[in-house]
């Protein structure tokens, strides 16, 4: 067998080279199917539920449904979960747009552009990581109101936009400082302007961390809470995850209505999932990795 | 600069600014309606450092942070290595495991408040399925269960995040170091501790930075789940000031209490990150 690196880091400790192999694989299979029951099940009983009647689920709590009952959806859709989805989707692709441009251009500055302050403030922003969000709501709370902006999704925007930016910013500035300066040298003795050649040329090739960047801000200002538990609560504006608590709230014991929505819920990040997984996986771990 | 502005200002106007209001609101006794009139100098502080419910619930993010440190490390190290193990079918196998860390918290939260679920939920019944009905309980609502029970979604929403960040680091590691050892008669465990764990030192500590970080912030699943009850028993710092701003009303006492928490997670993180370039920069 090949001594790749994956056989050769099996350093399980479950057992010495005394122990037959096929004991040792044994194991190891049987350790991750238990994982895999750990992990799936619930999302597996999630998904049954959701398909049972009501009064049908209090006597069977785990088998699988009898027949394919569709009312929960049409209850969960009746009940206002498209406005849901639609506020979240407009937050979140009007965010991450704006961490997108505003971050890629302040990277761009921190990695290529030579001015006083740069390691300082490149510093503050990245510390932003490690503040907890709780510290700003009563005050951004009080700035919405004052704004007229309470209890609409725009009011979002801007505390999601400020707290991305420190990580976003921390990758692009990494990837750009990789882009050789040469590249740039070319473009600029031809004349050409520090914008252009972000336009025309650092961005073109930055395409993988844009998407990086993208991928991992979509994902938290998806499934983000705090603030729209604070700035929100009529329920027309209110987004994904705040809706899912109203339906807890409404729907209370019929188990089978709430699991629908979280079906319903769960299924874009799914859907991203299967398409990209890779992407997706290394877009979430973005900022840690390069941490 | 100007590439710099728009960056700078919404960093500014929703992070910083906010930050230093904060502190300024933290010297006042204030019911967020009204105007801010009364200033108390330190008196919020005072109330919170002789206040019950907060040492309790600063005690609950470090019960938190060790849960973190303690079990979503080492678990995720022990699933990577499976990972890395070379069986059949892993791809599908780290596809699944990873699911819980994409899944919206409150999603999550939500899902498990009916797992827990004394009379319907999916514990109990499984554990009365398989003959342990002594061991059903109502998880969320006994004080002696709940935080563990909270901890316990924590764990498993986020060891898959470690497990895949320790994966990320074993594959470089050479894979001559562990030929070596071989040669030299080392056995599973001994090349475990002689060749993994030096080598996933770094990562191992950044994976604890990050756990301490993330768990000094925690807020959305508890809240979702438990509130920070029954009694105060899942209570975190976060909740806490989230309660005492917008379910009771002061602004002031909040502000301080959101300050001492941001203090708290400032400095220990730090701390950390401190203590490790230090440790780092001897051993290497």
């Amino acid at each position: 067998m090949a001594r790749t690196a994956e056989s050769s880091t099996d350093t399980s400790a479950h057992g010495n080279s005394n122990v037959p192999r096929v004991i040792r694989r044994g194991t190891l299979y049987v350790v991750a199917v238990f994982v895999l029951a750990t992990t799936g099940v619930p999302f597996i009983f999630m998904v049954m539920t959701a398909f049972k009647r009501p009064d049908e689920f209090l006597i069977n709590l785990w088998g699988l449904p009898q027949g394919v009952y569709v009312d929960n959806f049409v209850e969960v859709f009746t009940g206002g979960i498209g406005r849901f989805f639609f506020n979240s989707i407009v937050v979140s692709f009007i965010s991450v747009a704006l961490i997108l441009i505003v971050g890629s251009l302040a990277s761009y500055a921190f990695a290529k552009m030579k001015f006083r302050f740069n390691n300082p403030l490149l510093l503050l922003f990245l510390m932003g990581a490690m503040i907890p969000v709780h510290v700003t709501l009563i005050p951004v709370f009080i700035l919405t109101l004052n704004l007229g902006l309470y209890d609409t999704i725009w009011a979002l925007v801007g505390p999601y936009v400020g707290f991305n930016l420190p990580v976003s910013i921390f990758i692009l500035t990494e990837f750009f400082r990789q882009i050789p300066d040469e590249i740039e040298e070319a473009a600029r003795m031809d004349g050409a302007s520090r914008l252009s050649i972000f336009l025309r040329i650092t961005l073109p090739m930055s395409v993988p961390a844009l998407v990086t960047v993208g991928i991992f801000s979509l994902i938290h200002i998806w499934n983000e809470f705090a603030f729209a538990l604070v700035l929100i609560s009529e329920p027309s504006q209110q987004t994904l995850p705040l809706g899912l608590t109203r339906f807890y709230q409404e729907f209370s014991i019929n188990v089978p209505g709430v699991m629908a929505a979280l079906t319903l819920a769960c299924l874009p990040v799914m859907m991203l999932y299967l398409f990209a997984q890779e992407r997706v996986i290394s877009g979430l771990m973005a900022g840690a990795v390069k941490g | 600069m100007a590439f710099l502005a728009p960056s700078a200002a919404f960093y500014f106007i929703f992070v910083l600014l906010p930050i230093g209001q904060s502190g300024l609101y933290s010297f006042y006794d204030w019911p967020g309606v009204g105007p801010r009139a009364d200033f108390i100098w330190f008196d919020n502080y005072i109330e919170a450092f002789q206040d019950p419910i907060f040492w309790r619930s600063l005690g609950n993010n470090f019960i938190l942070v060790f849960a973190s440190v303690g079990v979503q490390i080492p678990v995720g190290l022990a699933l990577a290595m499976l990972l890395a193990a070379g069986l059949r079918g892993m791809r599908f196998f780290r596809a699944v495991f990873f699911l819980p860390v994409l899944m919206s918290t409150v999603a999550i939260g939500l899902l498990w408040i009916y797992i827990y679920n004394p009379n319907f939920g999916l514990l109990n019944a499984i554990l009365g399925a398989i003959g342990l009905s002594n061991l059903e309980r109502g998880w969320l609502g006994e004080p002696g269960t709940a935080l563990y029970a909270v901890i316990a979604v924590v764990s498993w929403q986020w060891t898959p995040f470690y497990m895949i960040l320790f994966f990320a680091g074993l594959t470089t590691i050479p894979v001559e170091l562990y030929e070596a050892a071989r040669m030299d008669k080392a056995n599973a465990w001994q090349r475990f501790w002689w060749v993994t764990l030096p080598s996933m030192r770094g990562l191992i500590v950044t994976a604890s930075i990050l756990a301490l970080m993330g768990s000094l912030k925690y807020f959305d699943l508890i809240f979702v789940m438990t509130e920070g009850g029954p009694s105060y028993k899942t209570e975190l710092l976060a909740t806490n000031m989230y309660r005492q701003a917008f379910t009771l009303f002061r602004f002031g006492y909040a502000s301080a209490v959101a300050v001492l928490l941001l203090l708290i997670s400032l400095t220990l993180t730090t701390a950390v990150l401190y203590w490790s370039r230090r440790t780092n920069g001897q051993n290497s």
